[in-house]
């Protein structure tokens, strides 16, 4: 094995990330305290809004990193590092659920056994939907995230040193491992968390439709980190507009999967019409949810398709930097829509809600905190991978 | 055949010389050239410097014209010019629409795509290059890569141009000439006459197929047979009926006519000659639900099924029918009365009196006193 030389140098990020990290968080945090006071329901629930986007992001990076090693790809292994310190938000995950643990009467209507003993649909569902299963179903999710995630960045890391490429096996039979793993428990958390928030309804589609979320939010926080890098010089010099041109590919690709998922779901439902299905989507078109409903089909599907549609567009940093951060925002929305119309509480005072912004504030400030702590533990290039070499020269 | 000078081609081994040749080609000035490979090389766009290809907006405005083409017919066809309701749905249900939009987006744009680079890249209808069929075209379409600068190049000069492709590592420099056409095949009276006969054949093949193929039974198994069907005109009788009347004189089974018919009373009183057992009743009911329950309501309360498109008869169970005799309720059933017509000819006299039993049954049954119901009780039935 020949040792190739590529003039990799450490270059320090700058603290002013950490620093706003911090202050994102410590702000968002100390607002949605006093939101939780005055409103505790309501805040809980955006509690679980930050938590879904910060589930989306950490295990969608590592979705994508397991994607990169049995794909077999070239061109994303020179940016693989900025995936999987967005997945080092994962074992965090643990910890910022437990809120919502002590909460889970608050939250979900099903948790009462008063209520469910007045109801025969929530009784058939009892032995799957009860706290201490839910409580297992946690655990058993979270602790297999982080297995999975522990195992392969260790590798991965180790490798930087080593240079061993049975690593890079071994990190492939891991990721074919956690593929289904993924699909199974990607699916049981978005049905616990976002689904049974409204314990009558189902839709089998449902977790697909949260597993394009999450891969579109994933995908655009490590795009909108690969441009930052890019733009200040971070990367390394071989790393060109023909990679940035494949995360823009993949991600005008995703948007168009997260629009047929979408709709898949809305037309059967809407074309079945049958009354147990179809109050889910009739809640999110009264009043004001109509609003937020149309709105979130121009902000997730037309207009990151529009922005994205051309071949330039895909490879042009400021543009790509701005769908980036749109889709982030628009999965904000998409999220919003799915959680918020569970609140049913009577709003004494509406100016509450200005406070909404506070958690998903302090979820993007975890993610900074957690991009600048990973990026100082490791090297921004996998120096040992057998494949950088190719993934450098990588040419449309 | 006269031959005329296309340009000149030269023939590289490597795919790093044939980038580094097009780029040299370029900074010398040449416009008119092309570069030939067995695969497509990466970076020989930039090499070139091709700008991007402009067949993106061609396919873009055919994308949307299909867009719209298609939710204006299903637009026009579902909501205006022939409304529907489908599945209790609006009339312009966008959602279900959706989909067919996407398909004819879809298609036009892919049509247009192909169509336009045929068109404008390819010259169609010409099917011939003059770099084709020659000893240049054989290497560069399996393991070599070349370049051809055309004599169209407002910079060519044949000794320079091979001075200059040598300069830059070609080898194997080759003059390619192609055979100027004189007369234009299109016009060519067999061609034309070839045309007319295919356009005939064709026509007359559809003719057949639409006109006459499509209306031939390919198995009539046993859907035509020799048999007379009911109120078809047939030539085995000589009044051309399939349907035979009666023969004058006869008497069918079990409709022995009755006597005091077209009166508005009988004069006498009929005894019921039927025993209400099980069997009788059953018979009664089949019959009343199938003849008399239409108008009469299956319990005979007059509410009729018919929704008001004949008149409602009275209830079987007022005061005055209950006190009818038997006999008086076979009569009407035989005769009719005001506007309920007679069923002489459909129920037969057994069936009749069974009617008249079960109506008893009715009657009974809306009507009974309480120690009546407590006995049935006791019974148990």
């Amino acid at each position: 094995m020949s040792e190739v030389n590529y003039d990799y140098k450490t270059k320090e990020l700058p603290k002013s990330v950490f620093t706003t990290g911090i202050a994102l968080l410590i702000i968002g945090t100390v607002f949605g305290v006093i939101g939780l006071y005055l409103d505790t329901q309501r805040f809980l629930l955006n509690y679980l809004l930050a938590f879904a986007l910060l589930i989306s992001v950490g295990v969608g990076a590592l979705f994508l990193v397991t994607l990169e090693y049995v794909a077999g790809a070239d061109w994303s292994v020179p940016i693989r590092r900025v995936t999987e310190f967005f997945s080092s938000t994962v074992p965090y995950l643990l910890i910022i659920g437990i809120p919502l643990l002590f909460n889970i009467g608050s939250l979900f209507h099903w948790s009462h056994p008063e209520a469910v003993a007045e109801d025969k649909i929530l009784q058939s569902k009892a032995p799957y939907l009860n706290t201490t299963f839910f409580i297992i179903r946690f655990f058993v999710v979270g602790l297999l995230w982080t297995l999975f995630w522990f195992l392969i960045t260790r590798n991965s890391r180790k490798q930087d040193i080593t240079k061993d490429q049975v690593l890079t096996k071994i990190n492939i039979r891991y990721s074919a491992i956690f593929i289904p793993v993924f699909a199974i428990t990607i699916s049981v958390a978005s049905i616990d968390w976002i689904m049974s928030l409204d314990p009558h309804w189902f839709s089998t589609i449902f977790g697909v439709y949260f597993f394009a979320g999450t891969v579109l939010a994933s995908l655009s926080a490590v795009t909108y980190a690969v441009v930052k890098l890019f733009e200040n010089g971070y990367l390394h010099p071989k790393i060109t507009k023909d990679h940035l041109y494949s995360l823009g590919a993949l991600l005008f690709a995703f948007i168009n999967f997260w629009g047929y998922i979408a709709f898949s779901q809305y037309m059967l439902i809407w074309y079945a019409n049958l009354p147990e299905e179809t109050f889910w989507y009739l809640n999110r078109w009264e009043g004001m949810w109509i609003y937020v409903s149309l709105i979130l089909i121009i902000v997730h599907f037309v207009v990151p398709y529009s922005v994205l549609l051309s071949q330039p567009a895909k490879m042009d940093p400021k543009r790509l930097k701005f769908a980036a951060l749109w889709i982030i925002f628009a999965h904000l929305i998409d999220l919003y829509w799915l959680i918020m119309p569970n609140y049913h509480a009577e709003n004494s005072n509406p100016w509450v809600y200005l406070l909404e912004f506070a958690f998903p504030m302090a979820a993007i400030g975890v993610l900074c905190i957690v991009f600048y702590l990973s990026y100082k533990k490791s090297n921004l290039l996998p120096l040992g991978d057998p494949k950088l070499e190719r993934g450098l020269k990588f040419k449309l | 055949m006269e031959k005329k000078l296309f340009g000149v081609a030269a023939i590289f081994t490597t795919p790093d010389d044939i980038i580094n040749a097009a780029s040299s080609t370029v900074k010398k000035g040449y416009t008119k050239y092309d570069v030939y490979t067995p695969y497509p090389v990466h970076g020989m766009d930039n090499a070139m410097k091709l700008k991007p290809s402009k067949l993106g907006y061609l396919t873009l405005g055919f994308g949307l014209t299909g867009t719209f083409i298609a939710l204006f017919f299903m637009w026009w066809m579902m909501a205006m010019d022939y409304p529907m309701i489908i599945g209790g749905k609006p009339f312009f249900a966008l959602p279900a629409f959706i989909p067919v939009t996407f398909e004819v987006t879809v298609l036009l744009a892919t049509l247009a795509t192909v169509i336009g680079m045929l068109t404008f890249f390819f010259y169609f209808p010409n099917n011939s290059h003059p770099v084709h069929d020659t000893s240049f075209m054989k290497k560069v379409s399996s393991d070599k890569y070349g370049v051809c600068i055309e004599c169209a190049d407002p910079k060519f000069e044949l000794e320079g141009v091979k001075e200059f492709l040598t300069s830059v590592g070609g080898i194997e420099i080759e003059e390619i000439y192609y055979a100027v056409k004189t007369e234009q095949r299109i016009f060519d009276p067999k061609f034309i006459t070839f045309l007319i006969g295919v356009a005939i054949a064709t026509s007359g093949g559809i003719y057949f197929a639409l006109n006459k193929l499509m209306y031939m039974e390919p198995f009539t198994w046993m859907q035509t047979q020799q048999k007379l069907s009911a109120q078809a005109e047939t030539k085995f009788f000589t009044d051309k009926f399939s349907m035979r009347p009666k023969i004058a004189g006869t008497v069918a089974r079990g409709f022995i006519p009755y006597e005091y018919k077209g009166l508005a009373l009988p004069p006498v009183e009929i005894v019921n000659p039927s025993v209400p057992d099980e069997k009788n009743l059953a018979l009664g009911k089949k019959k009343y639900l199938t003849f008399c329950s239409p108008c009469h309501g299956n319990h005979g309360d007059g509410d009729s099924r018919l929704r008001g498109q004949f008149p409602n008869p009275p209830s079987l169970h007022s005061l005055k029918v209950r006190e009818w005799n038997d006999g008086n309720l076979y009569h009407i059933i035989v005769n009719g009365q005001n506007v309920m017509p007679s069923y002489e000819s459909q129920i037969n006299v057994a069936e009749r009196w069974a009617i008249v039993n079960y109506i008893r049954v009715l009657q009974k049954a809306k009507n009974a006193s309480p120690e009546e119901i407590e006995i049935a009780r006791k019974e148990g039935k």
